[in-house]
């Protein structure tokens, strides 16, 4: 490691704020990946991977993602719920690498519900 | 940089690598390579989590679970219903003691809930080996503020201002000891860590150096800008591995940094750090032998003053700071000294950090508000006695301190109303005592260890806590004496104010608390050769009542003299001359049956009729 600044002190900070705001709470968003076994069957994994890649690609510091069960509607799965503080909960069902791709930018970035995909506001997870 | 999903907070602190954590890690990255998810989970080793007695933990970002006693073979189920599937595994989450209900969330447990952080504010949250993580939660911050905005004059006040006083068990005002160093003129002056924690059962300081040794090198380094010292050592016991293979690994990177050495931060201003491996010496844990072993001559304190402000380390001004102290400043620079007082009392501000053990259910490492009741921290944090069984005494301040009995567990944790039971807050161990402790022997204990750990220099101190062992000693195997009581108080009197330092000066307190609270076991140690909690030998007998047996043999397969003879659904008898009062037949008895008797007893009705409820028999 170079000599450090006064600077750089923030900078550190600056640069390990996403991994801190998972340690310690804090966070605009919650993705949760329903990954039953019906979920995973129904590619519930690459949709959790291509999540990652956007949150990767974005630096986005303030989202975080979890796994739950089944969801209970195994035919639309794989399900994700996304939830933005202080806004109700919205559920996505039969989704692909793309969707998730979208409902990303536009619903976890952008705040706009993903109307086209949406199974349903409102969620029995809350924060 | 790497985005992961979860954060893995594996604890890694000397208690819990010790039941497995090294293995449980190895089993975790390999079962989450297998399922696909180590790119995703991220596994981090930290420093002591604080609830030791159900190591190896883990805490789960961002789910806050928690999970205790891993073992390598629950890792493939817990991978995959948690990390995969999203599901909490109950199995290995904390329990209530009594409902046995699971608690899933790290911040419902009571051991934790009701907890402050702030010694331990990176407790579980941070690799200590990564000083980036360090810098992420503020670290340096305060070191920076420190060297730049403010003068040495600022840095004393505010710490005056916060009431911070020395962890280490004194409890002297630490600003004050800074100004006392600052004032005084001088080419070289020291700043000095003392991390010599000898206490039998007490372990923050290291947790503090393990978990979170950046925190302590920022406070050292704010300390010697306050008294214009350049060069500092950490005095640490080389029994402590793996603290003072993580103190190495800080001052390293620290200094790879600029962070230490010459010109920190580009201020200008200069501190080199070092490591001084103490051998374990119980008095080296007193300033001025510490210093001396420094030197490299024999650990023996001296006579104050002159006072290390004035000559310490090589006779120079120097200022010595226990772990805690200094783990405290840089949140105090940080936050003023208003945030600081806003827990504790006026003479006692800010937190203490205890190591919590004995007879109670939640053992470990707990930090709370300075004022808070002792009865609160044995019961709401450390879950009440194990077993049902009933409290008798908290020993508080190791070797130095003395036990309160139930009756002052209202006192609040503040160094006065602590010194006014007899006991002292101390370094902070805190040990927790049932009904099967005897209080005469406890005395004793402590006794041992203060009597073999003296260092010889002063005569009170070597002779007198020889011949206050050598007198407990007589009464736990029978050979006390009436008149034994005032000579042990007299002579503990004599060695409080005639030795030279805090050593022999604490020395007696365990003898003299035990002998103020417990008066009533001394008399009956000495005048009926009966130690009713059966602890010592010599002065019990296990007496079966066979009123009460009912002969289902428990005892009788559990001795291990075979002294125990008796027919099935017969009362069973104990053969006095083979027994070796063990006390496991005692423990086995479901009826209470088994009685600790005076030592000599032989069934004769008048004396078990004057024992009373005193021969209460076990277990509860």
């Amino acid at each position: 490691m170079p000599r450090l600044t006064i600077e750089d002190l923030k900078k550190i900070k600056e640069r390990h704020k996403a991994e801190f705001t998972l340690r310690e709470g804090g966070y605009k968003a919650k993705v949760t990946v329903h990954m039953g076994t019906c979920g995973i069957a129904a590619g519930a994994r690459s949709v959790m991977t291509a999540l990652m890649d956007e949150i990767a690609k974005t630096d986005a510091e303030d989202i975080i993602v979890t796994t739950s069960g089944c969801a209970g509607l195994c035919a639309r799965e794989p399900l994700v719920t996304v939830e933005i503080m202080n806004s109700p909960p919205v559920k996505y069902c039969d989704l692909n690498e793309e969707k998730i791709r979208e409902i990303f930018r536009e619903h976890i970035i952008g705040g706009k519900p993903v109307e086209k995909y949406a199974l349903v506001v409102g969620s029995e997870t809350t924060y | 940089m790497e985005k992961f999903r979860a954060n893995l907070m594996l604890c890694a602190g000397t208690g819990c690598v010790a039941s497995g954590t090294t293995k449980v890690r190895e089993a975790l990255q390999e079962e989450l390579k297998k399922r696909g998810l180590a790119d995703e989970i991220k596994i981090v080793l930290t420093g002591c989590n604080g609830y030791c007695a159900e190591g190896p933990v883990m805490s789960v970002h961002p789910d806050e679970v928690f999970y205790q006693k891993l073992t390598v073979e629950d890792i493939p189920m817990l991978v995959e219903e948690h990390f995969l599937k999203g599901r909490p595994y109950e199995k290995l989450m904390f329990k209530e003691p009594e409902k046995k209900t699971a608690i899933p969330l790290m911040k419902d447990i009571p051991f934790f809930k009701h907890q402050v952080l702030r010694v331990l504010r990176n407790k579980g949250l941070i690799d200590p080996e990564k000083i980036e993580e360090y810098i992420a939660r503020d670290g340096y911050q305060a070191a920076a503020r420190a060297l730049t905005e403010m003068k040495p004059e600022d840095i004393i006040k505010t710490v005056k201002d916060a009431g911070l006083r020395g962890r280490g068990g004194a409890g002297f005002p630490t600003g004050l000891k800074w100004e006392f160093a600052s004032k005084v003129q001088s080419d070289v002056k020291y700043m000095l860590c003392n991390g010599d924690e000898g206490d039998p059962g007490a372990f923050m300081d290291r947790s503090v150096m393990e978990a979170d040794p950046h925190s302590v090198i920022e406070g050292m380094l704010i300390g010697a800008r306050a008294i214009g010292a350049h060069h500092g050592y950490i005095y640490v016991r080389a029994e402590y591995p793996l603290a003072v293979k993580r103190l190495q690994l800080a001052i390293d990177q620290a200094t790879e940094a600029g962070l230490l050495g010459k010109n920190i931060l580009d201020t200008g201003f200069d501190f080199e750090l070092g490591i001084y491996l103490g051998a374990g010496a119980f008095v080296c844990g007193e300033e001025t032998a510490l210093m001396r072993s420094i030197e490299g001559r024999r650990g023996m304190p001296r006579p104050r003053p002159p006072f290390p402000a004035h000559k310490g380390l090589w006779d120079k001004p120097s200022v010595l700071n226990n772990v805690e102290t200094l783990a405290q400043i840089s949140p105090i620079i940080l936050n003023g000294a208003e945030w600081y007082r806003s827990l504790g009392t006026e003479k006692s501000a800010g937190t203490k950090v205890f190591a919590l053990t004995g007879a109670i259910n939640n053992v470990g490492l707990v930090e709370v508000p300075m004022g808070i009741p002792l009865r609160r921290i044995i019961y709401e944090i450390g879950g009440g006695m194990k077993k049902g069984r009933k409290f008798k005494a908290v020993q508080l301040g190791g070797p130095s301190g003395g036990c309160i009995p139930e009756h002052l567990l209202e006192t609040p944790v503040t160094y006065e109303d602590i010194v006014a039971t007899g006991a002292i807050v101390g370094s902070g161990g805190m040990v927790v005592m049932d009904d099967n402790t005897c209080m005469v022997g406890t005395a004793k204990f402590f006794l041992e260890f203060t009597a073999d750990e003296s260092c010889g220099k002063c005569t009170p101190c070597r002779v007198g806590t020889k011949i206050l062992l050598d007198m407990l000693t007589d009464i736990t195997e029978g050979r006390g004496t009436e008149s034994d009581i005032e000579t042990l108080q007299d002579l503990a009197k004599d060695i409080l104010s005639t030795s030279l330092c805090g050593l022999g000066q604490t020395a007696p307190n365990p003898v003299l608390t035990t002998i103020k609270y417990f008066r009533d076991e001394y008399e009956s140690h000495i005048n009926d050769k009966w130690c009713k909690a059966g602890v010592c030998r010599n002065l019990t007998t296990f007496w079966i009542d066979e009123e009460l047996c009912k002969g289902c043999g428990a005892c009788l397969r559990a001795c291990p003299a075979k002294a125990i003879i008796g027919e099935k659904k017969q009362p069973h008898k104990i053969i006095q001359e083979v027994c070796v009062h063990c006390r496991t037949c005692y423990e086995a008895c479901k009826f209470k049956s088994i009685k600790i008797m005076p030592a000599g007893f032989d069934g004769d009705p008048a004396v078990l009729a004057k024992a009373g409820e005193d021969a209460k028999g076990g277990k509860a």
